[in-house]
């Protein structure tokens, strides 16, 4: 295969096929870069705590700007998925609450 | 502790793909609406169905359809690629906050199973790792029972096309968030352990009105990381 120039701005039927490798390279650098990372941070013990803070603080970090995004019916939605979870510990059950109850308030025209 | 009992077992497999059945209906309906949405844009079911094998991310690859063109430049391909490392760049932070875990397995065992780490295995890993689990198995079944379904279904999703027109009337924008905000429960630690999680979410509200993209994910998660280490518990 011969390099196209780089300044060229056509790859042909090729770019398609080269982008998605591009996603799935960058996908796979994320997928490892943190595991390979902490093989250089010693577990102190405030590591060991940042570490165990992290998974609620990802789903935060995720969730709560993706609701003020997406405005006040996915903010209903998802304290209705975490009360379903409440009562009972079942995720499918919290996905079929949750999504019942966005689509109903879109229905609504929320 | 963690150095020891490294294993990977049949039962451990097993384990992870039944725990994760509870998440496919969800992966499901997402891969259905970005095999309907590549459709759309025009990708061949070949290429379609390469980038849900090789890329596996459920999100990156709805984003990646709106950014999608019919000629490709070298530019145009690494903004790509800059855009899909900052959508999913929360695995950065999802693998760190596991590492301990894989630290004793084999290198070549982490670099091949981490091409399946998504979203939805590391949620069923952390919860079984609390829980006291240290079978690495339990995490490769879930993503892989995952990849097999998410690959599928687009394929599924691209014949379907145009049935699902407008994916967002059905509310599978919002599939990941439901899963995540669920998962809060079942890691809940009272209060104190959850001071971070506050300090995180504020800090990426902050974040995403200031920049644009996906920073706040790592904004955040970085600031409850550093709040959480610095937090004197009684443990």
């Amino acid at each position: 295969m011969t390099l196209p120039d780089p300044g060229s701005a056509n790859l042909g039927a090729w770019g398609a096929v080269i982008a998605i490798l591009a996603m799935a390279v960058a996908t796979y650098l994320c997928r490892i870069a943190g595991v390979v990372l902490m093989g250089f941070i010693p577990l102190t013990p405030h590591v060991r705590r940042g570490l165990a803070a992290l998974p609620g603080s990802i789903i935060a970090a995720t969730v709560l700007p993706l609701i003020e995004r997406l405005g006040l019916a996915a903010g209903i939605a998802l304290l209705a998925a975490m009360g379903s979870m409440i009562l009972r510990r079942n995720e499918l059950l919290a996905l079929v609450v949750g999504m019942s109850v966005i689509a109903a308030l879109r229905a609504l025209g929320f | 502790m963690e150095r020891t009992a490294a294993q990977v077992s049949a039962a451990g497999i097993r384990l992870g793909m039944r725990r994760v059945m509870v998440l496919v209906p969800g992966v499901v309906v997402f891969a259905v609406a970005f095999g309907a949405a590549a459709s759309a844009k025009g990708l061949s079911l070949v290429e379609t169905l390469l980038m849900s094998a090789l890329v596996y991310g459920g999100i990156s690859q709805l984003v990646a359809m709106e950014l999608w063109r019919p000629e490709w430049s070298w530019g145009a391909i690494a903004g790509l690629a800059v855009v899909t490392a900052t959508v999913n760049s929360r695995m950065i932070l999802q693998g760190a906050s596991l590492q301990p875990w894989f630290a004793s397995y084999p290198k070549a065992l982490n670099a091949l199973h981490l091409f399946f780490f998504t979203d939805a295995n590391w949620v069923i890993g952390t919860r079984y790792r609390a829980e006291g689990g240290r079978d690495l198995g339990v995490l490769i079944g879930a993503g892989l029972l995952l990849w097999v379904v998410w690959v599928l279904l687009t394929g599924l999703g691209y014949w379907l096309g145009a049935l699902v027109s407008d994916p967002r009337a059905f509310g599978i924008d919002l599939v990941m968030p439901i899963f995540f905000a669920a998962m809060i429960v079942p890691l809940w630690r009272g209060r104190r352990a959850a001071v971070p999680w506050v300090a995180a979410g504020l800090a990426a509200l902050l974040t995403a009105k200031l920049v644009e993209g996906y920073a706040f994910i790592i904004v955040g998660s970085l600031t409850g990381a550093i709040v959480g280490a610095f937090s004197d518990d009684a443990a």
